[in-house]
């Protein structure tokens, strides 16, 4: 009996070291940290921006009287709004499609050994690496009104009035001709921020793509090449089908990430000219905290969410079906 | 493969890594041009030229570090640096404390709905800060933490927790039952069998942890941006485009060395962890 104590501690201690090795007492013991500080710092503020949403409050108070739906419906009908619903959702989606497409290229090439592949890949992996504030600074530099090195390079391949002709901007400020103004141009403007996105995602589809690639097995080369599979035949009824479900989660990766992203429109226009470059975001940072209506801001920002739940739900189906096969 | 295959992937990757990289190219260079070749918009943007506009392969005579000296003695960029440092440090220990039994837990003990949690968990990875900021500031402001890199470390892990739970799932599921299952048989405890057999197992990818949790935070804007307004308290991501950047007046060739400085050593780390980034961060969902 006093040996058996010694060992062990007081029988309340020794209960509860018993408890510990057991699972169901052990798990959610071990998880409920990370949950109860998540549900803290994440459900609270979000139960607390769809509460704002719903009040008239204004910056410098934590709540306000009770408007119903009105920010929403305020929001919806001022056209700066649907600009920059609009925007978000063609930023969103054109820079995805340039990303899959440079991805599926890149990935088919990249898993081949040749001499020089760590320095190509640091190169390629770059962008994604790179603070993203930092990256977008260097575009405004590239982008610039007077000394844009794009603009240098396409007057000297004399581009530059093919631009003028396909973006339909004009060169012209108060009767003297000015370089392209690539962030002062509403069409050029998006096209540049399109563009940006691409290049700071690309590399991350690329990754995930070369890792879908892998994760095919190899009998199904094999099988493939002993049934004759070769070349775009091959491409098309072999590895898409098997890629596609992983190649659209990384889509959708790349969905989140842009219509979520504030940074590269604030940095490179802060959504002007006129705010033709406005996205939901830099939007509901522009009524919430510069004009102060904490409440119209907040439900702005929620007009988000219906995209991101779509998003993620069909996220999960594909998760499933890469699982599968 | 055989030349023409090798002409070919050359011929495919060349171009998408020159692209890719050519900002950090250009911000390289550039950083080195002196006002007098810059201010002259018919030089070569490409090089760094002397004043008349010609390029010499003598770099360092036509070259000057003066505007990287102004970064470093006369702006906060050091200081910025710092925070960004510590901000970082803070966030990943926090992450680690938290994400690591977790992760654990998901992975190991959770049986049947511990997939289904992590990916739950893990969803909250997906709600953009954007959503988050306008209540995260004022919840800020009445915790008396605006101005503060407290406030950033209080809420960034709302972010970094969820991916390293995520991954240091994927980790764990990686290492053999048998494992611990010995320590078990011997008379370990299970939180013993984690602290002694599991974690120095895992170490590399709770450093792959590390790494990207770190980065999550330097990569960090909006919330940066919003809780803080004095410049001795930013982090990098926040001063640069705030403070370096006045109205019309660009001191260009400081502001792209100061986003070339902290972008070099994170892509070099990316590389050296992006296998087994990528194998946690799949391992989950995939196979």
């Amino acid at each position: 009996m006093e040996a058996e104590s010694a060992a062990g501690g007081a029988p309340s201690t020794r209960r509860w070291r018993h408890a510990l090795e057991d699972r169901r007492v052990l798990a959610p013991l071990l998880i409920a940290p990370a949950v109860i500080f998540i549900v803290l710092v994440v459900g609270l503020p979000f139960g607390w921006a769809i509460y704002l949403s719903l009040t008239d409050a204004i910056g410098g108070s934590l709540s306000g009287n009770w408007v119903g739906f009105d920010n929403f419906t305020n929001a919806w009908s001022d056209d700066n709004f649907q600009k920059a619903l609009r925007n978000t959702l063609i930023f969103t989606f054109a820079s995805q499609i340039i990303v899959v497409i440079g991805a599926a290229i890149l990935s088919a090439f990249l898993v081949r050994d040749f001499r020089g592949r760590w320095i190509v890949r640091f190169l390629i992996v770059l962008p994604w690496a790179a603070p993203v504030v930092l990256s977008t600074i260097t575009w405004l530099w590239i982008l610039d009104s007077l000394y844009s090195v794009l603009n240098w390079t396409l007057d000297r391949l004399h581009l530059d009035n093919a631009l003028v002709w396909l973006f339909d901007v004009t060169r012209f400020e108060e009767g003297a001709q000015v370089p392209l103004q690539w962030l002062g141009r509403p069409n050029l403007a998006l096209a540049a921020i399109t563009l940006v996105h691409a290049w700071r995602i690309l590399p991350f589809a690329v990754v995930i793509f070369i890792a879908g690639r892998a994760s095919i097995p190899n009998e199904v080369e094999d099988a493939s090449k002993i049934d004759g599979a070769t070349g775009l035949k091959k491409l098309w009824y072999v590895d898409l089908p098997l890629q596609l479900p992983i190649a659209l989660v990384a889509v959708l990766f790349g969905i989140v990430f842009t219509a979520g992203d504030f940074a590269v429109v604030y940095i490179l226009t802060a959504g002007g000219p006129f705010n033709s470059t406005q996205v939901l975001p830099t939007w509901a940072f522009q009524i919430g905290i510069n004009s102060g209506s904490l409440g119209e801001g907040a439900a702005i920002s929620l007009y988000l969410f219906p995209l991101l739940v779509v998003v993620t739900v069909a996220m999960l189906f594909f998760a499933r079906r890469a699982q599968v096969s | 493969m055989t030349w023409r295959q090798k002409g070919l992937t050359y011929l495919v990757v060349g171009p998408f890594a020159i692209v890719l990289a050519f900002p950090f190219y250009l911000a390289l260079v550039t950083m080195f041009r002196t006002d007098a070749d810059l201010a002259i918009q018919t030089h070569t943007p490409y090089v760094v030229n002397d004043a008349e506009g010609k390029l010499h392969w003598d770099f360092w005579n036509d070259a000057t570090t003066e505007h990287v000296g102004f970064l470093f003695n006369d702006t906060n960029y050091p200081q910025w640096l710092l925070n960004t440092l510590l901000v970082g440090a803070a966030v990943v220990a926090i992450t680690l404390l938290l994400a690591m039994p977790a992760g654990y837990a998901l992975a190991r003990l959770a049986g049947g709905w511990g997939q289904s949690a992590g990916i739950g968990i893990f969803l909250v990875y997906l709600i953009p800060p954007t959503l988050l900021f306008l209540p995260l500031s004022r919840i800020v402001t009445n915790l008396d933490l605006k101005d503060s890199l407290w406030a950033l470390i209080l809420v960034y892990p709302s972010f970094t927790i969820p991916f390293a739970t995520w991954l240091l799932m994927g980790f764990f599921k990686t290492i053999p039952q048998e494992l611990e299952d010995a320590a078990l048989v011997d008379g370990c405890s299970r939180l013993k069998a984690l602290y002694r057999i599991v974690l120095p197992i895992s170490l590399p990818g709770i450093l792959t942890v590390v790494i990207f949790t770190f980065s999550l935070c330097v990569n960090e804007f909006i919330y940066a941006f919003t809780f803080i307004s004095s410049s001795e308290q930013r982090t990098v991501s926040a001063g640069i485009p705030n403070d370096l950047i006045r109205g019309d007046v660009f001191f260009w060739q400081s502001l792209l060395a100061a986003t070339l400085i902290p972008s070099i050593p994170l892509a070099l780390l990316y590389n050296a962890f992006l296998d087994r980034f990528i194998k946690g961060f799949t391992g989950g969902a995939f196979r």
